[in-house]
């Protein structure tokens, strides 16, 4: 098959790049230019779409003996992902990029280019395995991305090739050492790509403004502190409140939701995080549709907890992928963020996930 | 494979690759710096100054104008910083510079570069619809204030679209003022008759992996009444302009390439033109609504086409000719390897889509009527596959 490789410059797409030369495959490494200045992004380890990483990448190709080309997706990438996630947080959500960069980027600008020029389908370093079209978690949980993989549709994942779901990651890297690949230890990239210094509320007041308004202890409705934007404050935190006034138990408070059109931060104790009834919209599913209700188990945010949930139809919440969800959690989940993707499974296979909106 | 980026880099010429084997090879039996006082360093010299001849005999220039470089981005970023420099030192008035819209970006970085740095200004002087620079566009942004222009560049013929600069015109306009006049010939030597003297400019870059001769040498070619502040300072090589320890082997390759793409100059050309033509007309035929950018007939360097081809990206038609192995370039390179619109095309008039929508296909000395056929047969699969990608991209 022809194959588009997505060469990050880190060493996941770099095995998966040469696991599908080993196959027999015509292999094209592409590296996705997502930076509008490359210079000013971080650079080494810290994450994506530097100068640096686009030459590791180049030379990844170089030893693979495949051609490499640059695709410029800056002016793409801010549009629907870094301009989603500010517009997200300042609407009292809490994105995942990633998710929306796959869905978005990888998974369609990406992907459509690819087979529109000829290709078969697209390679990526993804952590998940896909067997027989279905999307199941990678055999190392630890590092696992099916989370953000599951907003694909089943065209998207037809056409997408994920070789390393069978591996761990210490297995990666080792192959990339033995096949003589520099970026065999080059250290993994974390956080949001696009924050430079990886200080995701410096980076959403640089835009969106202070917008200052009080804390308000969710139990008493006393104001007990004031911040600088809402935007910067996600539910379930508890570091960096600077709160004034300490609670009536001297217990931690923690956020409990976020107001953005009041400006306000409420926060309370621990066990008021607690939900067990959430909904859920636009859902996409990466299988067939599957009948509702169902039991399954719903991942909440990235590396999360798994709990054992009944899916019931939410016709209020309904889009292309059919009516929303209702989500009802045997065990109890917290901090759950309105933004983030519910992500259903049954046992390591994804079946689809939707976008949580808000939680009881 | 068909090699259709011959302005990116021509191949060496065979008489040049023996030259530089050869006296690598006597490198390892004697060294030799041409700024030694001894027999070897006298050895050296001598074929240093050999070359030096040689290569100014070849372009029309003195011995004393040639000034060897690491190759046309030093050359340019010599020209354009020694000279403002130098003007500017003596008479501080004088920090406007002149350039063309359409100039390589040795030219243009290197002139951005004084306006952040220098307190320089510029005049990007615009060009026509075929990217040409009219004497009396210049005249004009001249005239504003003659007093304050530290110089002029303007290249003598484009990389990207072939356009040919009226550069003694041009120069002749600056010279009116007493202003000096520098030309980036790179794409010019061996496909058009460069004669220094005769054209009147004061500097002029060339290099030699453009014309036959090896990567990484270059000459700047400084007439001796034109001030040139040196960016490199040590050892007074080169006039004082240019230190450093001449790479012998490669200033001997240079002049020898130069050499012989001047005296084969007016038979490859007519080859070249011949054939640069037959890959216009059939391109047009495979490819009806292509564009040719740039101008026709002598206004053109010999080896250059360069179409727009609605609907499709550049860099996708790179792609897929390179996988038929049909090797082009969508302009000029740039060293994050990012497409982006040509500057050229824009000054044109061209819009956004079309600037990104072009391609171009140079030929050279090695350049054979199979390399056309190799890309007229594939060019109209590649153009619709482009189109549908295009059409993707623009959802």
């Amino acid at each position: 098959m022809r194959l588009l490789a997505a060469l990050s410059g880190g060493v996941d797409s770099a095995v998966a790049a040469a696991l599908s030369v080993e196959q027999g495959h015509d292999v094209t490494g592409v590296h996705l230019a997502l930076a509008e200045t490359p210079d000013a992004l971080r650079s080494g380890s810290r994450g994506c779409c530097s100068r640096e990483d686009a030459r590791d990448a180049a030379r990844v190709a170089d030893v693979l003996g495949i051609p490499f080309y640059v695709w410029d997706l800056a002016a793409r990438f801010r549009a629907d992902v870094v301009d989603d996630f500010v517009a997200e947080y300042a609407a009292g959500r809490t994105p995942n990029p990633c998710l929306r960069c796959n869905e978005r980027i990888k998974f369609a600008a990406v992907l459509d280019r690819a087979l529109a020029l000829g290709f078969d389908g697209v390679v990526t370093g993804h952590h998940a395995r896909l067997d027989g079209g279905v999307l199941r978690r990678s055999v190392d949980v630890e590092k696992d991305q099916s989370y953000v993989l599951a907003v694909l549709t089943p065209a998207q994942l037809s056409a997408a090739r994920f070789p390393l779901g069978g591996m761990t990651k210490a297995q990666v890297r080792a192959e990339a050492a033995r096949r003589g690949l520099t970026v065999a230890d080059k250290p993994d990239s974390h956080d949001v790509c696009f924050v430079a210094d990886g200080d995701t509320r410096r980076f959403l007041r640089e835009r969106l403004g202070p917008q200052p308004g009080p804390v308000v202890d969710a139990l008493t409705g006393a104001v007990v502190g004031q911040h600088d934007g809402a935007y910067a404050y996600t539910v379930g935190q508890r570091r960096g409140l600077d709160l004034r006034v300490p609670s009536a138990d001297g217990r931690p408070r923690y956020v409990l939701s976020v107001e953005p059109v009041r400006s306000r931060v409420l926060v309370g104790p621990r066990e008021a995080l607690d939900v067990t009834e959430l909904r859920a919209e636009r859902p996409v599913w990466t299988t067939e549709p599957r009948a509702l209700p169902l039991e399954g188990l719903v991942q909440l945010r990235a590396h999360g907890e798994v709990h054992e949930c009944v899916v019931e139809a939410d016709g209020a919440a309904g889009g292309a992928g059919g009516a929303g969800w209702r989500l009802r959690l045997r065990t109890p989940a917290q901090g759950v963020a309105a933004g983030q993707a519910a992500v259903l499974y049954d046992g390591d296979r994804v079946l689809g996930s939707a976008t949580l909106a808000a939680a009881h | 494979m068909a090699y259709l980026d011959h302005a990116a880099s021509t191949p060496l010429l065979p008489e040049v690759a023996d030259s530089l084997a050869a006296s690598l090879r006597a490198s390892v039996d004697a060294a030799g710096n041409a700024s030694s006082l001894h027999t070897a360093g006298r050895r050296a010299r001598r074929t240093v100054e050999e070359a030096r001849e040689r290569l100014a005999r070849a372009v029309g220039a003195r011995p004393s104008e040639v000034l060897f470089t690491a190759g046309g981005t030093e050359s340019d970023n010599l020209a354009v910083k020694g000279i403002w420099w130098s003007r500017r030192a003596d008479d501080p008035r004088r920090t406007r510079v002149l350039a063309s819209a359409v100039e390589h970006h040795a030219v243009l970085d290197a002139v951005e570069w004084l306006v952040a740095h220098e307190g320089a200004s510029v005049e990007w002087l615009p060009v026509d619809a075929d990217g040409v620079v009219h004497p009396e566009v210049l005249r004009e942004a001249v005239e504003r204030d003659p007093s304050d222009v530290a110089l002029v560049t303007v290249m003598w013929a484009n990389n990207e679209i072939g356009s040919v600069q009226p550069v003694r015109e041009l120069a002749e306009v600056a010279h009116e003022h007493g202003i000096p006049f520098h030309t980036d010939a790179v794409q010019a030597v061996g496909q058009l008759e460069v004669d220094f003297s005769a054209s009147g400019v004061d500097a002029l870059t060339l290099t030699g992996h453009k014309c036959g001769g090896p990567l990484g040498v270059g000459a700047l070619l400084l007439s001796r009444t034109t001030g040139c502040t040196p960016l490199l300072h040590g050892g007074g090589q080169e006039r004082d302009v240019r230190s450093g320890t001449l790479d012998v082997p490669s200033v001997a390759a240079l002049a020898l390439a130069v050499d012989l793409a001047t005296q084969r100059r007016a038979e490859v050309a007519a080859r070249l033109v011949g054939l640069r033509d037959d890959l216009v007309r059939r391109v047009q035929d495979a490819v009806p609504d292509a564009a040719l950018n740039g101008p026709v007939g002598s206004a053109r360097l010999p080896g250059n086409a360069h179409f727009s081809f609605p609907g499709c990206e550049g860099d996708s038609l790179l792609l897929l000719l390179d996988a038929r192995g049909v090797e082009v370039s969508t302009g000029s390179a740039c060293s994050a390897g990012v497409a982006r619109p040509s500057h050229v095309l824009l000054a044109t008039g061209a819009d956004g889509p079309a600037a990104r929508s072009s391609l171009r296909f140079s030929l050279g000395h090695t350049s054979t009527v199979s390399d056309v056929d190799a890309l007229v047969e594939v060019l109209p699969g590649v153009v619709e596959r482009a189109r549908r990608a295009g059409a993707v991209l623009a959802r």
